[in-house]
């Protein structure tokens, strides 16, 4: 076992994990944290918890992973190459360590630009790729990256991201190659709604042997409207929403469309389940974390399996 | 070469206000090349500054100098030149920070009987390439270290808006960077240039951390060739 945690365990029996994601609030209002776990509790098996995400401030990822843990959950904790350079994130590994937090996530982070402190100065001191080295190499060889011991168990099962649709499509998976060669344990992708061309890549995945060396979560993203597509596919980075599936959600008429949309996450669900190289799916229901239980019911996924 | 933008006329005009003898430096190299403080751009900031305080009824006397480099003692050590030096109360100096800070070191070591003031007129940006008519862009951010070999030529630490050792990231959309979609994406640059080369393995391996001790990170940088010293 890498970690012990629950999200490795079930992967390893061969079930297919769902992961939810909770966004910390702007503020210390941990009653907000509490809510959202309560939504999310039961659902999922574990949860993402974003760090900054769109380099806004809020809650740390390590304080929330925290509470959800006090909440009976299983956190997945988010950590970003923008904000810390090395020495703050081994040291905040230790600390996610020591609270119990057994499952992260390495990424490189969104450019502070797109935040609510764009005049702030940036870090990327290490990149993603080399922060999933750095931490396989805490867990393995129980030390940080300078050789020094490393006081006490460390224990990480290690995440990374995927974005299948940035670009150029032909590197892609060789970039997520390069993830597996230092060490992901898995990897959940951006929100799919192209289904060709995510198929197409899962294909070069697995044509690759890639699927048998990490677990891939496969992420979704339930539309809520026409607006928030139009707003996704234009303006958010690495997203590809297809014309026919607008044209779905403008067809179901007005006061139908977030159904509409649940609809379509629950299909495409199913569909990934059956994917070749797919373990799971991460299902990122942003700002609508009341409506897992009800997509995850309509989706067939529930109840969740235990250990 | 360096880039540099003149900063706003009205930071200048009030950054000078309380000066009665102003000496606009420009400098003849880098800046002077993308024309933001060499001989014309001096000429002209002199004649705004005559003009606004003028118009003002503020009696000011403004004069525009010339040296090749702001940063390097011997284009600025002419005797006549230190005496316009010392007999005005500010040097606005357009050359990059490099220059402003060398310029007021120099003047400062030369002349001991007074102490002189120099104040900088551009912002410098960075260093960089004229790509066409009135474009310049960023090359290099000076890491001490260059991976150029290994990245088809194209810098991904100056290039890529988080420095990626290992891109692109899931940010980058038709070849633009996600940060501004004017702005290639270097490491899309750096793929095309390398599946062209027939080198694209070469970043397959996972490329380690980086040491940024010889860059700024290290402290404030000094370089020193024994061979050269008297």
């Amino acid at each position: 076992m890498k970690s012990g945690s629950n999200l490795e365990r079930l992967l390893e029996k061969g079930e297919f994990v769902v992961t939810g994601e909770l966004g910390p609030p702007k503020g210390p209002d941990v009653e907000v944290v509490k809510k959202k776990a309560a939504m999310l509790k039961g659902n999922v098996d574990a949860v993402n918890i974003t760090d900054n995400q769109t380099a806004i401030v809020r809650m740390s990822s390590i304080a929330t992973a925290k509470i959800l843990i006090e909440e009976g959950l299983e956190p997945n904790m988010q950590m970003v190459a923008r904000d810390r350079n090395r020495i703050a994130m081994m040291s905040d590994l230790f600390g996610a360590s020591a609270f119990g937090i057994k499952n992260m996530l390495c990424l490189s982070g969104d450019h502070q630009s797109f935040g609510n402190h764009p005049e702030a100065k940036n870090v990327f001191d290490i990149d993603s790729i080399q922060m999933i080295y750095m931490v396989k190499t805490m867990r393995d060889e129980h030390k940080v990256i300078c050789g020094d011991e490393i006081e006490g168990d460390f224990k990480m099962f290690i995440g990374a991201a995927c974005n299948p649709f940035a670009d150029p499509f032909q590197y892609r998976v060789h970039r997520l190659a390069k993830k597996v060669e230092a060490g992901v344990d898995f990897i959940q992708t951006q929100c799919i709604y192209d289904m060709k061309r995510f198929k197409e890549f899962m294909k070069q995945v697995v044509d690759m042997g890639l699927h048998e060396k990490c677990k891939i979560l496969a992420g979704v993203t339930p539309l809520k409207s026409v607006g928030m597509a139009r707003y996704m596919a234009a303006n958010v980075s690495g997203i590809i929403i297809p014309e026919e599936m607008i044209d779905r959600l403008k067809g179901a008429g007005k006061g139908n469309v977030a159904t509409e949309g649940i609809k379509i996450v629950c299909e495409q669900m199913q569909e990934l389940k059956e994917t070749e190289g797919i373990a799971g799916i991460h299902l990122m229901a942003i700002e609508w974390e009341h409506k897992v239980a009800e997509i995850m019911e309509a989706a067939g996924f529930l109840p969740r399996p235990t250990l | 070469m360096i880039t540099a933008d003149r900063k706003p006329f009205e930071e200048i005009k009030e950054s000078v206000k309380d000066y009665k003898k102003i000496m606009v430096l420009g400098c003849e190299t880098c800046v002077a090349i993308c024309q933001a403080g060499g001989e014309k751009e001096a000429e002209i900031l002199a004649s705004e500054l005559r003009l606004a305080f003028g118009n003002e009824g503020n009696k000011v006397e403004v004069n525009d100098e010339l040296v090749v480099r702001q940063c390097d003692d011997e284009f600025m050590a002419d005797p006549a030149f230190l005496e316009k030096v010392k007999e005005a109360d500010v040097i606005l100096s357009i050359a990059c920070g490099v220059g402003v800070q060398h310029a007021c070191n120099f003047f400062n070591r030369t002349i001991t009987d007074k102490p002189i003031r120099v104040i900088p007129g551009l912002n410098t940006t960075f260093m960089g390439a004229n790509i066409d008519v009135g474009l310049w862009e960023e090359r290099c951010l000076g890491c001490g270290d260059c991976v150029l070999e290994k990245t088809g030529g194209i810098c991904p630490i100056a290039r890529c808006a988080k420095s990626l050792l290992n891109g692109p990231c899931g940010g980058s959309s038709n070849g633009k960077c996600e940060i501004n979609k004017e702005l290639d994406c270097a490491w899309n640059l750096i793929i095309e240039r390398l599946e062209a080369l027939g080198d694209l393995d070469r970043i397959k391996p996972v490329e380690m951390y980086k040491d940024w001790r010889p860059s700024h990170s290290g402290g404030p940088r000094k370089r020193v060739r024994e061979d050269l010293r008297l």
